[in-house]
């Protein structure tokens, strides 16, 4: 049994090191683990999707239509833009953070509205939260990441918020860790 | 201890468990991790070369005298080093000398799709394809052992979603190679013809011997499942097929992939009742099938472009594929863009607002290319910016002269623009060449180069001047501009074109991401004097949106670069 977890956002957000501690956790928890990231072009703003896969043997290291358990996603429009790739009643955890794409910032495009409400109606469970005020609120605007994942923790029951905090602090610089611990905890609270 | 590792990371921990001490590369996605990580060595001796041909010939050099060595490189990298491959494979080596090369199926950071499983077939040297990081360290190590036994470089095939994938992998020990001590040999070394034809006999045998060899090696593995389907596959693609048919078809996984066994794949064929060749890009492997007079599904069912994925396979093979819904409203794209504070954005306002033909290069700035900007009008490979306006203006003339230019950055200049800038040189066309020196290669994530004083490591190093560099081509005119001063690109810029003479522009400002960059605090909006005209609009920067008619500065990603400001009539952007 594989669960698949696909972390997408805008470049710059911060997801290669989600995916990172994310790898960590699963690998110490003596899962069979596969991270796929984009690297390059795509970086720069542009929209980035990763997927992390992890079970007893794990093939494919990407995350196709229909098999995502979850989508963690950094912003709103990103969440709804994977959305086919959700498993029927998997679960979105979405920043409702709103960064416009440049077809919006040159007015070519309207910023959808209503997407929460829209993902739901599709089916999918949809945790919704502003991940910006958490991160804001422990200390810096770029713990969103860790915020998020704090969040995604309690959906996996097998593992301690214990071993999540061991994996945290040997994915981030010691300076830093403080700050996201806080992020972990208020994402995994609210 | 077990690790995650992506596949880059694992062959440069492959690299320094073969005792590799020479390392040379260029960057390029998705190849560029192999030598961060490897640089982190200290065992090994790293460098950036300035393009992929340099890379090549420095491995080979370090081979000669008997080190184990190693370069890197992107697949269209190795079109660059296409020349001393070619001729490697004739002098073969002395100790082993492993060459990675990383397609990108898919393009998402390349220009073409190519298959370089072709180059190892047409200079004759053998490929190996590792499908995950465990095979990507295991590979490269015994790639070295296959070079010195075969005397030949070894290509160790790379795509991106081996390369970019993090998967477990258990490091060993460094081992110490054999000395190869250097030893004059004019016949092996020297290829002019009366030796290369002598040397040529000898790299058809060793192909026949590597045939041999490929026959029961362990880089070939036959996985006897259900016999309904016999799957012929490797790479990333043994995944997905794994993934599709679990134990409902037998695999015949090839990770030496250049020679291709015969006896194997006759063996495989004849225990299973349909063969299936599963292969991202050309049908290498479906070919040779093909010339086995084997029966085989393959490209006549799967696509010869993008890459794969396990419901690809799946839906072109006629099995179930899960299904997932998707909003009915199309999602506005988000397509890459340059950064907040990017110092390539004031230049390419200026090129687009004096409407020049911006013939471009490889490199973040290639994203000058897209809206509202849509400057770049031509972007083709590493340099043809500069020796592409060289024949632009040769065949136009004074029509072209006046308003075309070509930009290229500081990194891709130094891999193959100084050619074609000797070009305009030599041959004279009135040309305006704009050198964009961010002090950096940017694109593939902040990799140091011969213009930007510093090595691999960080430590100091030497730096090419580009004026004096210019200066001794014989241009005279040599101008620097600050692209945060629209008002000076502009006048420059005007003036450059108006010259009657080869010009080059050096537009210079470090990229806005690098760290020693200091930055002024975020612009804010007076929302009294803006009239929500837009005139700020006109740069693409993410930073900057108009909500109910009035600008609006996003303070987290604006770095007060100040472009916005000079566009401003109503003075409302205030630092």
């Amino acid at each position: 049994m594989t669960t698949n977890v696909m972390i997408v956002g805008v470049g710059g957000q911060g997801s290669l090191l989600a995916s990172k501690l994310l790898g960590r956790l699963l690998l110490d928890q003596g899962y069979d683990v596969k991270v796929s990231e984009v690297h390059g072009m795509s970086q720069r703003g542009g929209s980035v999707v990763t997927y992390v896969r992890f079970g007893e043997h794990v093939y494919s290291p990407i995350i196709d239509k229909g098999e995502a358990d979850f989508i963690v996603s950094f912003e709103k429009l990103e969440a709804a833009r994977w959305m086919e790739y959700l498993k029927p009643g998997g679960r979105v955890i979405v920043n409702t953070q709103e960064i416009d794409p440049m077809p919006v910032i040159t007015g070519a495009a309207q910023y959808p509205t209503d997407l929460v409400a829209k993902m739901e109606a599709l089916g999918a469970k949809v945790d919704a939260m502003d991940a910006l005020a958490i991160a804001t609120e422990a200390g810096s605007a770029k713990a969103v990441n860790i915020a998020l994942m704090g969040r995604l923790s309690r959906y996996f029951d097998q593992i301690t918020e214990e071993a999540w905090l061991e994996a945290l602090a040997a994915s981030v610089p010691a300076k830093f860790l403080e700050l996201n611990r806080k992020a972990f905890s208020l994402g995994r609270a609210e | 201890m077990k690790q995650l590792m992506l596949g880059n990371q694992a062959v440069a921990r492959g690299l320094y468990e073969a005792g590799c001490s020479v390392v040379s590369s260029y960057p390029g996605t998705p190849s560029t991790e192999v030598t961060e990580e490897a640089a982190k060595y200290e065992e090994m001796y790293c460098e950036w070369a300035p393009n992929e041909k340099v890379a090549m010939e420095v491995a080979f050099g370090a081979s000669l005298a008997g080190k184990r060595s190693f370069c890197g490189m992107k697949h269209v990298g190795l079109n660059v080093a296409a020349d001393p491959l070619f001729t490697v494979s004739y002098t073969g080596v002395n100790a082993g000398m492993v060459i990675v090369v990383a397609d990108d199926a898919g393009m998402h950071s390349s220009q073409n799709e190519q298959d370089s499983r072709h180059h190892a077939i047409a200079s004759k040297i053998p490929m190996l394809e590792p499908s995950d990081s465990a095979e990507a360290r295991e590979f490269t190590m015994r790639a070295f052992e296959l070079s010195e036994q075969f005397d030949t470089p070894v290509i160790l095939k790379m795509c991106t979603r081996v390369a970019h994938s993090q998967s477990i992998v258990e490091p060993g020990e460094r081992i110490t190679p054999p000395v190869k001590p250097y030893e004059k040999n004019i016949a092996k070394y020297v290829m002019m013809p009366g030796n290369a034809k002598r040397r040529h006999p000898l790299v058809e045998q060793r192909t026949r011997d590597l045939i041999a060899f490929a026959e029961n090696c362990e880089f070939n593995r036959v996985e006897m499942a259900d016999t309904s389907i016999g799957v012929i596959t490797s790479s990333t693609c043994y995944q997905y097929a794994k993934e599709v048919f679990g134990d409902k078809a037998s695999v015949l996984k090839l990770g030496m992939i250049n020679p291709l066994p015969e006896k194997l794949i006759l063996d495989f064929a004849a225990k299973v009742d349909k063969l299936v060749v599963i292969e991202e890009l050309d049908p290498i492997i479906e070919n040779h099938c093909k010339q086995l007079g084997l029966t085989v599904t393959g490209k006549d069912v799967l696509p010869m472009e993008d890459e794969f994925s396990q419901n690809l396979i799946a839906e072109k093979l006629g099995l179930p594929v899960p299904a997932g819904k998707k909003l009915e409203e199309t999602m506005p794209a988000r397509p890459p863009v340059m950064c907040a504070g990017c110092p390539h954005r004031g230049l390419f306002y200026t090129l687009s607002k004096n409407k020049c033909t911006v013939l471009g290069d490889i490199g973040c700035y290639t994203l000058g290319a897209v809206a509202p900007l849509n400057s770049i009008e031509m972007t083709l490979c590493m340099g043809a910016s500069i020796s592409s306006i060289h024949g632009f203006n040769k065949a136009l003339g004074k029509e072209a002269e006046g308003k075309t230019v070509a930009v290229i950055g500081d990194s891709t200049f130094m891999h193959s623009g100084m050619t074609g800038l000797a070009n305009i040189a030599y041959n004279q066309s009135n040309s305006t060449v704009i050198i964009l020196d961010n002090s950096i290669t940017g694109m593939t994530g902040h990799q140091q180069n011969p213009t930007t004083g510093y090595n691999i490591k960080g430590d100091p190093a030497g730096k090419i001047d580009l004026e004096s560099l210019c200066r001794a081509m014989g241009f005279e005119h040599i101008r620097v501009v600050d692209p945060y001063d629209l008002k000076q690109c502009d006048t420059v810029l005007k003036e450059e074109l108006a010259v009657e003479a080869p010009s080059v522009i050096i537009s210079r400002r470090p990229c806005a991401l690098l760290k020693y960059v200091k930055h002024n605090p975020p612009l804010k909006v007076d929302t009294d004097a803006c009239r929500g005209c837009r005139s700020c609009m006109k740069l693409g920067c993410p930073a900057i949106s108009i909500k109910d008619k009035k600008a609006v500065i996003d303070n987290t990603l604006c770095v007060g670069c100040g472009v916005c400001q000079q566009l401003c009539a109503f003075d409302a952007l205030k630092a």
